[in-house]
């Protein structure tokens, strides 16, 4: 499925053994959706010989910092942001 | 959640930042050019050599420099793809 | 620096001089082997070296100068990077996305690839050792204001520090703020205020003189 800017999305938290670009602090946490880029071939499958196809859209999320680390030491309104594929995002709840 | 080595964000670390720079040596840039080169025309794309990187021991890419690293992933993707015979390089280097 | 063996047609030694580590003659018969079999050319693997070493943040800071002096120009930027470059013949590399992120009042931004090392280095010449390095890949996301404390910036409380995390395609260029009392300099000027690292996010641009 497809997210617009403003959307609440959750990063999946699913085991994955092979190469993907989704980094672990951001697996299992909740953002924002800030930009929606273009589509781009599949890195998890162009990494063992495949082509890449079909090209999966890319989407900047955002978190806030204090929800990424519970110990937390700076400005409240610090946010990190990202960039995620579509398939390792849900609608958040 | 066991991470991989190469997925460092948030890893926790006392280690200050070591901010001194070096230019690149003459054979990090060849590395660099040798895997542009591979890049181009196929042979090892970007998304290649990231895996082969990770596939490294995590104490071998904590030990290795940046463009080791590059080694070991041209290494790995060649020989897997039979471009490098098993030992090649090997012999190569003793002649 | 030192290509001239790689002119000769006959085999050689893989000597390595007295600062070069063990790796570099390993790189160089790579290199010979690679050669021999047809599977890279000697001149792309020269013009690849050359256009690496051409690589400096000066471009970088042309495409910041001419944005702090023309609002329209600024527009262009931040809706497309690697276009607006193009309009200024500056080459923004092979990145089929470059995003510039725009520092103001109350946003500054700190760019990082926590998983290798991703960085638009057409614009900014190669990344130094440290944002490549473990520490700043693990600490950047994680308490970005010790880092940049580190790096002698301290961001006042009410500034909201964003962190981008370059994990995908997409390459990011920070555009710092201009500094203050520079209303008299031109764009040449302006722009040799503008250091790499603030175009990471790590510095502010230099000051006025």
């Amino acid at each position: 499925m497809s997210f617009t800017p403003g959307e609440r999305v959750h990063v999946s938290s699913r085991a994955h053994n092979g190469h993907h670009r989704t980094p672990g602090y951001l697996k299992g946490k909740t953002g924002t959706v800030e930009r929606v880029h273009d589509r781009f071939l599949n890195p998890e499958t162009r990494a063992y010989g495949e082509d890449g196809t079909p090209a999966q859209r890319l989407y900047l999320v955002g978190f806030e910092l204090g929800d990424l680390w519970p110990t937390y030491r700076g400005g409240a309104g610090d946010r990190l942001a990202a960039d995620v594929f579509e398939h390792w995002l849900e609608p958040a709840p | 959640m066991e991470r991989a080595a190469h997925d460092r964000g948030g890893w926790p670390t006392d280690a200050p930042i070591d901010r001194a720079e070096h230019e690149l040596a003459d054979w990090e840039l060849l590395m660099d050019a040798i895997v542009g080169s591979l890049g181009r025309s196929g042979a090892m794309n970007v998304d290649e050599l990231r895996r082969a990187i990770e596939s490294m021991e995590p104490a071998a890419y904590d030990a290795a420099s940046y463009y080791e690293r590059w080694l070991f992933a041209a290494e790995t993707i060649l020989a897997e793809k039979g471009v490098l015979s098993p030992g090649e390089l090997d012999r190569r280097m003793a002649r | 620096m030192s290509h001239d063996h790689h002119d000769h047609d006959h085999p050689h030694e893989h000597l390595t001089t007295a600062d070069e580590p063990v790796v570099a003659a390993r790189v160089r018969a790579l290199e010979d082997l690679l050669l021999e079999k047809g599977v890279v050319e000697r001149d792309e693997l020269r013009q690849r070296i050359d256009w690496l070493v051409s690589r400096t943040p000066a471009d970088g800071a042309r495409l910041v100068a001419r944005a702090w002096v023309d609002e329209d120009f600024k527009t262009r930027l931040l809706a497309d990077a690697r276009q607006a470059a193009l309009e200024l013949d500056v080459d923004p590399g092979p990145s089929p996305v470059v995003v510039a992120l725009e520092n103001t009042e109350n946003v500054h931004h700190m760019v990082v690839c926590t998983l290798c090392s991703c960085y638009p280095r057409a614009l900014l010449g190669p990344p130094p050792d440290w944002y490549k390095s473990l520490p700043y890949r693990s600490r950047a996301v994680s308490d970005p204001r010790g880092v940049l404390r580190e790096f002698g910036l301290t961001l006042e409380d009410d500034v909201e520090l964003r962190v981008v995390d370059s994990t995908a395609d997409i390459r990011y260029l920070v555009v710092p703020r201009r500094p203050a009392r520079t209303d008299e300099l031109g764009e040449d000027a302006l722009a040799s205020l503008v250091t790499r690292d603030s175009m990471i996010g790590v510095a502010q641009p230099l000051t006025a003189a």
